[in-house]
Formats: structure tokens, C-alpha cells, sequence
């Protein structure tokens, strides 16, 4: 008896597990990767999940190839996804890239692990942040969700295809070790309830041969996508082009197409932005926190309320593109910042950046969830 | 004498993008020889354009990608068969096609080369071999015979060259041949006879690279590495060979040899599906 | 007229092709691959240049006829410069 592309009801799963059902309830019906701990339950699910669902599921050689291979199934039509860590993130920079340069949708999951290099397999980090911003070569933007469940694995990789659809480019779901490998209560709803955004369609038909693959009419930066095999015969290439997709190496025609790749996703920021606020309404320390980190810095918010302090948590649900407009008005009422984060103040940077002022770091270079204490310590702290 | 006829388009000037003509390969280049066997066998396949897809890789022979109309995708380095993989996977209606050349395929891309072959994945691969990475100016790759110079090979190559044939032979292409630029009618009968094959074919072109490779080993342009070509090349057809002679040596009087190696009809990949119950 | 040593039966049926030569000057870039593999010689390089330089093919005299429409020029031109067509089709 094989089972449906959505398992609707409540489950009890595993968070790469959740992570692929959560692709098939979006839709997506091709997998190629690469194994590679602590992201490789979700190959082994998909490979036993996308045949039942008449989709496609290949191990391809190596990352390099998992990436081009999902372009290529994106570029057909397809919602295309893979799955790597840190290392495989690397190899995959350069393609990662061309997603970019041709405006292809597609989805990248990062179970994070401990880095840089071999580094820890099996144990968390939440070091690949900034290199999924800028790993690749150029001025670029994507967008990337971090889940903090099991439950968020699921939904946050269904909100990843809906905005890599509706802005054309790749996504990154950067989950980590923790939030990868525990089993927690995942409630999956009926399918006509699960939100579908579809990619832009062109509105000229075939026939009409003066299509522009890379004509924007819209405000929103993003031009309609003709598949491989629908008779538009558009080019499509990694090297500067115009609007019809022919290379076109000139330097003005490469400024404005790349500020236009940029202001495509930062113009559209509020629509992808998600944060999650506790206790933020009085706060005057904030601490910024995502993924499995999150947990820890909830719960010394909470006990730093039990003790009178005014302690809040913005969890970033969304780190890219980074939410700065949220982060300047808290600044207007919060005297103190803390990130806490599994790497060397990778988001403080951000923090810093944008509220142009100092902020806490409690970091660890991974291996091990921050425990709430030293969150709770550096609140005592600044609170003083 | 007389002047030609002139005229303003080309009979196949419906395939290829003409608003993008003269193209920018030298002059005596045989990529573009190639493109236009490629573009009467698709015209002969009897395949609705709109079902040809053709994916590349970097390099001269890459840019066939830009100048063909048809969906067409012009990708990075050494990674246009995996691009190629996930459109023919995704969407098995269509005929995927990959042009790319020796440095491309056979060098940063030679491990996709020989995973694909072994999957046997139904794409048809063209690989214009020059001996040389053109593009960037003439370094030698994988495929440049021994002895013979190049930008980064200043005291003649050291290395042995790849024997593309014989490795996709053993990785189990379902169809292998080789020909040079000389060979039109076989190149174009070839590419029409791998869209009717499933099933992963490797076509090899020789082809003349005045600027990048006959420069630096004596062969003055285009024409003169065509005559070369046609002197020294030799038909094998249903005879046994050795391995070894396939082997590209232009330094001694070794042959080169070029036919149809391959053909067997060993199953295409496809992916596992579960039958519903 | 050719003398052959067994004469074909429909010689006098048989039509060949008086080939005319097409050219679009603007793509050619002199390669003379056509002027050099043209089976009947019909071919050579003209004084005149196009735009960017380069010497493109013209019939060469006494050859205005030799055409057969063989197309090799066709199939073997790297620009897309160069096509036939059948002409008129003449006794042999």
C-alpha cells in the first residue's frame, strides 16, 4: 500500500524526516544529492518516498553535480530540491550562483554541523550563515529559513518553495544538526490547507517569438519563467545578459542586471521576512537568537522575566534577507542586544551593523546546543 | 569569374539564432561546423523543435548553446551533463542534447562524463575535441597528445591524452563514435541516429583550432588541420582493434582512427517508481 | 560529350543539377574550407572583402557551369555563409 504525497494528521517524526515530507507536501518531486551527515535521512526518505509519489529520486556523484542536476530539473518545470551540510553547501557555491544568475528556483537544505572542514559530522553548528549570503562569487541575494522544530522543518521547507517560486531564485533552509535529528510532535494538515505559490507564468504565447525571458514588467523585479520544453525557445545563461538572455558583456548591462538580482529580494524583503517575538512588547534587553539555539535563549528569557528583568527573544525564522527594519525599531526601546548563536558571532555582525551600536555575543564554535545558562548569564549581565 | 548569389538568409537560419550572426568562433574553427550538423539533424529527426533542448558547458564549444534557437542553456563549467540529467529526468518527453568540448567534459567535468555514461542517462553528448582549452587561449587539457604545445605546456605536453572512446566504452555509453570536422554527413547521420537511441551517446568531434592549438603545433589555419584530417584519418568499421589505437598521436605517422565503437542497447536509467496498490 | 566504356542505359535521361552558388558575405570569414574542398573547383577567393576583412568565395572563372549542387560547400561552412540549390537541371 503506498501513501500519499501528504500524510495529514499528527506524527511523531523525525526532523529531516519532516523536512521531506514537508517537500512532498509542497510539491516537489525531484531529489538529487549527495549523502553527507547529519542531512542524509532526508535522501534515504526521499528515495523511498518519491517513487510512491511518481517523482523522481537520483544520488548523483558528488554535490557538484546535485546542484546543476536540480537547476536543470527546476529549469524543466519541476520543484527541485537537495540536501547537504557545510561541506556539500561549499561545493555547491559556484551553481548556487548560476540559480542566481538564471533566476531558477530551488531548494538547498543545510543541516548545519560542526565547521569549518570535516569539522564535526554529527554533532550541531550554525556556521554556514554568512556563507550561505555570500559563499558564492558576486553580489547576490537568496533567501533562507531557519527552523527551530521538527514542526517548523516541515512548514518552513513549504514556505521556502513558495518563495523561491515567486522570486526565482534558490533557497536555503538552514536548519542544523539539533533541530535535524530530534523527533518531536510534527502536525502535518489536510492538502487543499497546504498554501501553493506558483511560479510566473508568461503571458505571451509560444508562438509569439518575441518572448524576453529576462523582461521585467513588474514592480516586483521577478520575470516570468518559460520551462524547457514549452516552445519558447529561450536562452538561458550564467554570463551577463539582456532581456532576451543573450550574453551581453558590457558593464552597464551587468550593473543594472545584478543590482536587479539583488533588488529583486530586497525589495520584496517584508514578504519573505519571518521573525517570531517572545515577551518583546516591554523589553529592554532583546536577545536574537534562531534554529536550536532558540530554544535554549527562550528559556532563559523566560527565567530572566521570573526575575524582573525586562527580557525579550526575536527569533529569526527568516536570516535572510536580514530583518533590519524590525531590528532599527527595536532599537528605539531596547537598550541591549545579545545574539546568541553556534558560531563565532556570525548574525552578531548583522546585529551590529544595523543597530549601529555594540552587542553581546554568547557563542560556541558548535558541538553542543548553548545551554540556556550562559544566555541567562549574559542577560544578568547587561542588565545590570 | 563571377560573384556568388547573394543572399540574405541561410536555409537553416530558422534554427539557429541569425540576429546573433557572424558568430564569434575564428576563422577556420570547426565548432561551427559542427553546430550546423547538429542543426540539419534535428531538422531531419522529425522531433518538434520545442522538444530539443541543448544544454552546455564553458567554452568555444559551449556558446553552440546561445546560437541554436532552441530552449537552451548555456551553464558552468564542466556541469552542463548533470544540468542536462535533471531536465531529462524531470521532464522524460523531451530530447536533451549536450555540447560542450574536451576541457569541459573531460576535464573538470569528467567525473559527470563517466557517471552519466554509467547510468547510461539518455542524453546525447557532443564533445568538439581541439586538444586544447581554446576559449581561455590555448592551455592543454586532458585531450592534447603528447608532445604537442600549448600556453601552459610551453615544452610540449608530458602527459598522455585522454582515449575518450575507449572510456566511455567501459563506462557503458550505449553508443560511442569519433569523427573529425571533415566528416559531416557521418557527425550529422550520428547525432540523428542517437535521438532515436535511448540511452547515453558520446559523439567526438576532431575539430581545428587555429588560434588555441594549430598556432603553437604547426598547423597554420583551419583548412590545413582539415586536410590533416582528411589524409590521416582511417575508417574502422566492424574490424577488431586494439584499444591503444585509438589514441591520438599526431607527432608520429599514427592513424587516426574514427567510426562507430559503440553501439549496444544496454537499458537507459530511470528512476524507481513504486506501482500504486 | 563523355565517352564511357559501357554506356548507361538512361544516359539520355539522365539530368544533373547546374548548380547556383548563394552566399551571405557578411558571415564569411575567409576560412576557404569551400574554395579548398569544392569537388568540382568551382570556388576561389574573390579580391573583394566584406565588413570585417575577409576575402569571401566567388565562381571562378571558366566554372560558372561546374556547380553540381553537391552541397559540401553547404555542410562544411563553420559561418552559415554558403548554400546551393539544384539551378536548372541540364543533360549531361
Amino acid at each position: 500500500m503506498t501513501r500519499p504525497a501528504v500524510l495529514t494528521g499528527k506524527h511523531f517524526m523525525h526532523g529531516d524526516h519532516a523536512c521531506a515530507e514537508g517537500a512532498l507536501a509542497a510539491g516537489c518531486r525531484f531529489f538529487a544529492g549527495y549523502p553527507i551527515t547529519p542531512s542524509t535521512e532526508i535522501a534515504e526518505h526521499l528515495a523511498a518516498r518519491l517513487p510512491e509519489v511518481d517523482g523522481v529520486f537520483i544520488q548523483m556523484e558528488d554535490e557538484l553535480a546535485s546542484m546543476a542536476t536540480i537547476l536543470g530539473a527546476s529549469a524543466a518545470g519541476a520543484r527541485s530540491m537537495t540536501a547537504t551540510s557545510g561541506p556539500g553547501l561549499s561545493l555547491m557555491l559556484e551553481n548556487l550562483g548560476l540559480g542566481v544568475m538564471l533566476e531558477l528556483p530551488t531548494l538547498v537544505v543545510d543541516v548545519m554541523r560542526g565547521s569549518p572542514s570535516t569539522g564535526l559530522p554529527t554533532l550541531p553548528g550554525q556556521s554556514d550563515v554568512m556563507q550561505a549570503r555570500w559563499g558564492s562569487h558576486g553580489d547576490f541575494a537568496i533567501l533562507a529559513y531557519s527552523p527551530w522544530s521538527p514542526q517548523e522543518m516541515f512548514d518552513l521547507t513549504i514556505l521556502s518553495f513558495n518563495m523561491a517560486d515567486r522570486y526565482r531564485v534558490p533557497a536555503i533552509l538552514l536548519a542544523d544538526e539539533v533541530v535535524g535529528h530530534m523527533v518531536e510532535k510534527v502536525i502535518i494538515p489536510p492538502e487543499d490547507q497546504i498554501e501553493h505559490l506558483s511560479r510566473k507564468k508568461p503571458s505571451r504565447q509560444a508562438s509569439d517569438d518575441n518572448f524576453q525571458p529576462y523582461l521585467v514588467e513588474n514592480a516586483d523585479l521577478v520575470p516570468p519563467l518559460a520551462h524547457a520544453g514549452e516552445g519558447y525557445h529561450i536562452h538561458m545563461t550564467g554570463l551577463t545578459h539582456d532581456e532576451r538572455g543573450y550574453p551581453d558583456m558590457t558593464a552597464e548591462t551587468h550593473n543594472r542586471l545584478v543590482t536587479r538580482l539583488f533588488e529583486k529580494i530586497q525589495k520584496n524583503a517584508d514578504d519573505i521576512i519571518r521573525v517570531e517575538g517572545y515577551e518583546l512588547d516591554d523589553a529592554r534587553i532583546v536577545v536574537v537568537a534562531y534554529g536550536c539555539t532558540a530554544r535554549s535563549a527562550r528559556s532563559a528569557v523566560l527565567q530572566a522575566r521570573a526575575k524582573g528583568i525586562p527580557a525579550g527573544l526575536l527569533r529569526l525564522v527568516s536570516i535572510w534577507p536580514f530583518p533590519e527594519k524590525i531590528i532599527r525599531e527595536l532599537t528605539q526601546n531596547v537598550d541591549h542586544f545579545i545574539v546568541a548563536e553556534m558560531n563565532l558571532g556570525q548574525i552578531r555582525l548583522e546585529v551590529e551593523r544595523v543597530a549601529h551600536r555594540e552587542v553581546k555575543g554568547v557563542h560556541h564554535a558548535g558541538g553542543a546546543m548553548i545551554p540556556p545558562e550562559p544566555i541567562l548569564a549574559a542577560i544578568e549581565e547587561v542588565a545590570k | 569569374m563571377k560573384p556568388a548569389i547573394v543572399a540574405e538568409k541561410h536555409p537553416l537560419d530558422d534554427l539557429i539564432r541569425a540576429d546573433r550572426m557572424p558568430h564569434i568562433w575564428c576563422p577556420g574553427c570547426g565548432v561551427g561546423i559542427i553546430m550546423r550538423c547538429y542543426a540539419q539533424a534535428i531538422l531531419d529527426s522529425g522531433i518538434p523543435l520545442e522538444k530539443h533542448i541543448i544544454v552546455s558547458g564553458i567554452g568555444c564549444s559551449g556558446r553552440v548553446a546561445g546560437y541554436m534557437k532552441l530552449d537552451s542553456y548555456h551553464t558552468t563549467h564542466g556541469r552542463a551533463i548533470p544540468f542536462a540529467t535533471g531536465i531529462k529526468l524531470a521532464n522524460p518527453s523531451l530530447t536533451v542534447s549536450v555540447f560542450s568540448g574536451d576541457g569541459d567534459l573531460a576535464a573538470i567535468g569528467g567525473n559527470h562524463l563517466i557517471h552519466a555514461a554509467r547510468r547510461n542517462i539518455d542524453l546525447k553528448v557532443v564533445c568538439i575535441n581541439n586538444f586544447n582549452f581554446g576559449m581561455t587561449g590555448g592551455q592543454v587539457g586532458p585531450t592534447t597528445p603528447k608532445g604537442a604545445f600549448g600556453t601552459t605546456a610551453p615544452y610540449g605536453c608530458l602527459e598522455q591524452p585522454f582515449n575518450l572512446p575507449t572510456l566511455l566504452k567501459a563506462c557503458g555509453a550505449n553508443f560511442v563514435s569519433r569523427w573529425t570536422a571533415i566528416h559531416v554527413r557521418q557527425v550529422k547521420d550520428d547525432i540523428l541516429y542517437a535521438f532515436s537511441k535511448p540511452g547515453f551517446a558520446f559523439i567526438e568531434v576532431l575539430a581545428p583550432c587555429p588560434i588555441g592549438f594549430g598556432k603553437s603545433n604547426g598547423i597554420d589555419d583551419g583548412l590545413e588541420e582539415m586536410e590533416m584530417y582528411r589524409d590521416r584519418s582511417v575508417l574502422i568499421q566492424g574490424e577488431t582493434f586494439n584499444d591503444e589505437d585509438l589514441v591520438i598521436d599526431l607527432r608520429s605517422e599514427h592513424p587516426i582512427y574514427v567510426g562507430r565503437f559503440v553501439d549496444r542497447d544496454r537499458p537507459p536509467f530511470a528512476p524507481a517508481k513504486v506501482v500504486q496498490s | 560529350m563523355k565517352v564511357y566504356d559501357r554506356t548507361p542505359l538512361n544516359l539520355d535521361r539522365m539530368l544533373v543539377p547546374r548548380g547556383r552558388v548563394f552566399l551571405i558575405p557578411g558571415r564569411c570569414k575567409g576560412c576557404n574550407i569551400c574554395i579548398q574542398f569544392c569537388p568540382k573547383q568551382v570556388l576561389q577567393e574573390s579580391k573583394g572583402q566584406n565588413a570585417r576583412g575577409y576575402h569571401y568565395p566567388e565562381i571562378a572563372e571558366g566554372k560558372e557551369d561546374a556547380c553540381v549542387h553537391c552541397q559540401f560547400c553547404m555542410i562544411v561552412c563553420p559561418e552559415f555563409a554558403i548554400y546551393t540549390d539544384a539551378g536548372e537541371e541540364v543533360a549531361v
